[in-house]
């Protein structure tokens, strides 16, 4: 057992983030999420990486994208508040297509609210947090070996689509500690941002001639001179207001994300092809939700349970699917029903949903989800 | 879902609940069993309740939480006051001290001891008063092997303080043994 370790899942973050190759962190500790920024502070100075521990949360997102502009893979670490002062450099980052991952380690809304608390209020502002049109990736873990797998991911989607990842945890599965084991020998696969191959005089850093919409990006010091800027841009990545220049960049950023829905989206799936009941939940409230749904299950009821990993891009196609058929959709959240109203928004009008929602700081338990699966049965 | 074992330990922030509760889910690991740790606490440092909060399976362990402790630490009155009521039929209560005496609960096995005076005045500071109660907790209980605890508080105590908590841990071995 010398390999098995008791790991507390805001450190499995960091280690995921490690074990992706980043290089450099820039944050400002608050509560839910500051063991991640800890640990960042101890790791990175031994492997020449850079810890910088900034004067807010707006800053830090300015550092992590100025840190991805040089080739260095970058992140951040907050909670609600923070994650509120960070959305217009999300969307910078957005808008430039700069990889970067922010770490929002939810707790109760809004304002300061239950600091030491869990909670999933950031759904749909991570989504939508920052204005304007476009897409965003958003992964929300449920175990301590999902969040270090699920970093190295959020990294790589990141440097593949060349956007910021949402990395979506919450109060609960960040302090919570359990096994951590790697296999042996184990090699994450590691994905890096494709570099331009062309000439250095005709570079175009935005250029739409890619089958994933994803252009290649120049590292700062490679030898490309490149404009960035948040403004609407042109494919040399100069300002542009010339309305089908602006429709063709938007379309093709958000599509980027959009179109290949598929490749991003993660689930898993108890029993919820043949199901009559289907549980919908994710992060730390999907472990009372299989729970729930295996007790159920073991006392012969037929409810199944359908787990996202990814939350954004949304997969509508599959959710649609998968409730086809189905006497009633079940979805569990520490929210007021952030996942559910986009769940019903593809699900069958004849199908019952019944949104099990809670605010209060405390969890939602295997007993809590059962009561909800039986007033819909 | 029953798990072999729900432990709650209660007390005070900075009595060390907390730190114990983490050094005896990886014992638990260590022992080759599954276990997931967590706590409940305040935006305040120290003075506040804190609970935390250890469950021990050789089955996948999903929900994290104890809702029902068949094992429950109180090292303080404000922990008794909340949690002493909330403890499975047969379950075993530990109490510093005299804590709660005479309000204690039918139905439970009852391990009264002076938990933090032992700290005190063995090791010269209250803080050695969660390691004593680890010792105490596992020789009554018999959650995890000594080897696999020694190898825990190896790997959570810095060298300067280890060969103090592992004396700790003892004086908990023997408080179990005589009242």
């Amino acid at each position: 057992m010398a390999n098995v370790r008791l790991v507390q899942g805001n450190v499995a973050c960091a280690m995921g983030a490690l074990a992706a190759g980043s290089t450099f962190y820039a944050g400002y500790p608050i509560t839910p999420s500051t063991e991640i920024a800890e640990h960042m502070a101890v790791a990175l100075p031994k492997i020449g990486g850079i810890f910088l521990q900034m004067e807010d949360e707006i800053a830090s997102m300015g550092a992590i994208i100025g840190a991805s502009c040089t080739g260095a893979k970058a992140f951040t670490a907050t909670s609600g508040p923070g994650f509120s002062l960070m959305q217009e450099l999300i969307g910078y980052a957005a808008m430039t297509e700069i990889p970067c991952v922010i770490v929002d380690v939810q707790r109760p809304g809004p304002s300061t609210a239950l600091p030491t608390l869990s909670s999933q209020g950031d759904v749909q502002q991570a989504r939508w947090g920052c204005h304007g049109f476009h897409s965003i990736i958003a992964i929300a873990p449920s175990s301590i070996m999902e969040i270090y797998y699920q970093m190295i991911n959020a990294f790589n989607l990141a440097e593949k689509y060349r956007t910021p990842v949402i990395f979506l945890m919450d109060e609960e599965i960040g302090h919570l500690r359990e096994r951590f084991e790697l296999p042996d020998n184990y090699k994450p696969e590691i994905i890096n941002r494709k570099k331009p191959e062309s000439d250095l005089e005709v570079y175009l850093p935005y250029i739409n001639d890619q089958s994933n919409g994803v252009p290649p990006m120049a590292n700062f010091g490679d030898g490309y001179r490149y404009h960035i800027s948040g403004l609407t841009h042109n494919e040399k990545g100069f300002y542009s207001s010339v309305p089908s220049v602006v429709d063709t960049e938007i379309r093709r950023m958000v599509g980027k994300i959009e179109d290949n829905v598929d490749d991003i989206a993660q689930f898993e799936e108890i029993g919820a092809a043949d199901c009559d009941i289907l549980v919908i939940a994710y992060g730390s409230v999907a472990r009372s939700a299989q729970e729930a749904v295996e007790t159920m299950r073991a006392d012969g009821l037929s409810v199944g349970l359908l787990r996202p990993i990814v939350l954004w891009p949304f997969p509508t196609d599959y959710f649609t699917k998968a409730c086809i058929g189905k006497k009633a959709v079940v979805v569990a959240e520490m929210n007021l029903g952030q996942y559910a109203r986009e769940i019903r928004r593809v699900v069958h009008t004849d199908i019952p949903l019944k949104s099990l929602t809670r605010v209060d700081g405390e969890f939602v338990y295997p007993d809590d989800i059962i009561d909800a699966v039986k007033e819909v049965l | 879902m029953a798990y072999k074992w729900e432990i709650r330990l209660s007390g005070t922030g900075g009595q060390g609940v907390i730190k114990a509760s983490v050094i005896l889910a990886e014992a638990a690991l260590i022992d080759g069993h599954n276990a997931v740790q967590s706590q409940v606490y305040g935006p305040e440092s120290r003075g506040s309740a804190t609970r935390a909060e250890v469950k021990i399976s050789d089955s996948k362990i999903l929900m994290p939480k104890v809702v029902v402790p068949n094992i429950l630490l109180c090292m303080s009155v404000q922990a008794f006051n909340k949690y002493a009521y909330n403890i499975s039929d047969g379950g075993l209560m530990i109490l510093d001290g005299d804590i709660g005496i005479g309000e204690e609960p039918p139905r439970v096995q009852v391990h009264r001891r002076p938990i933090i005076a032992i700290a005190r005045e063995n090791m010269g500071d209250e803080l050695y008063a969660n390691t004593v109660a680890l010792g105490l907790i596992n020789k009554i209980a018999s959650l995890v092997s000594d080897d696999s605890m020694f190898e825990s508080l190896e790997r959570n105590f810095s060298a300067r303080l280890l060969a103090a908590n592992i004396r700790a841990y003892r004086l908990g071995l023997e408080a179990a043994s005589h009242l």
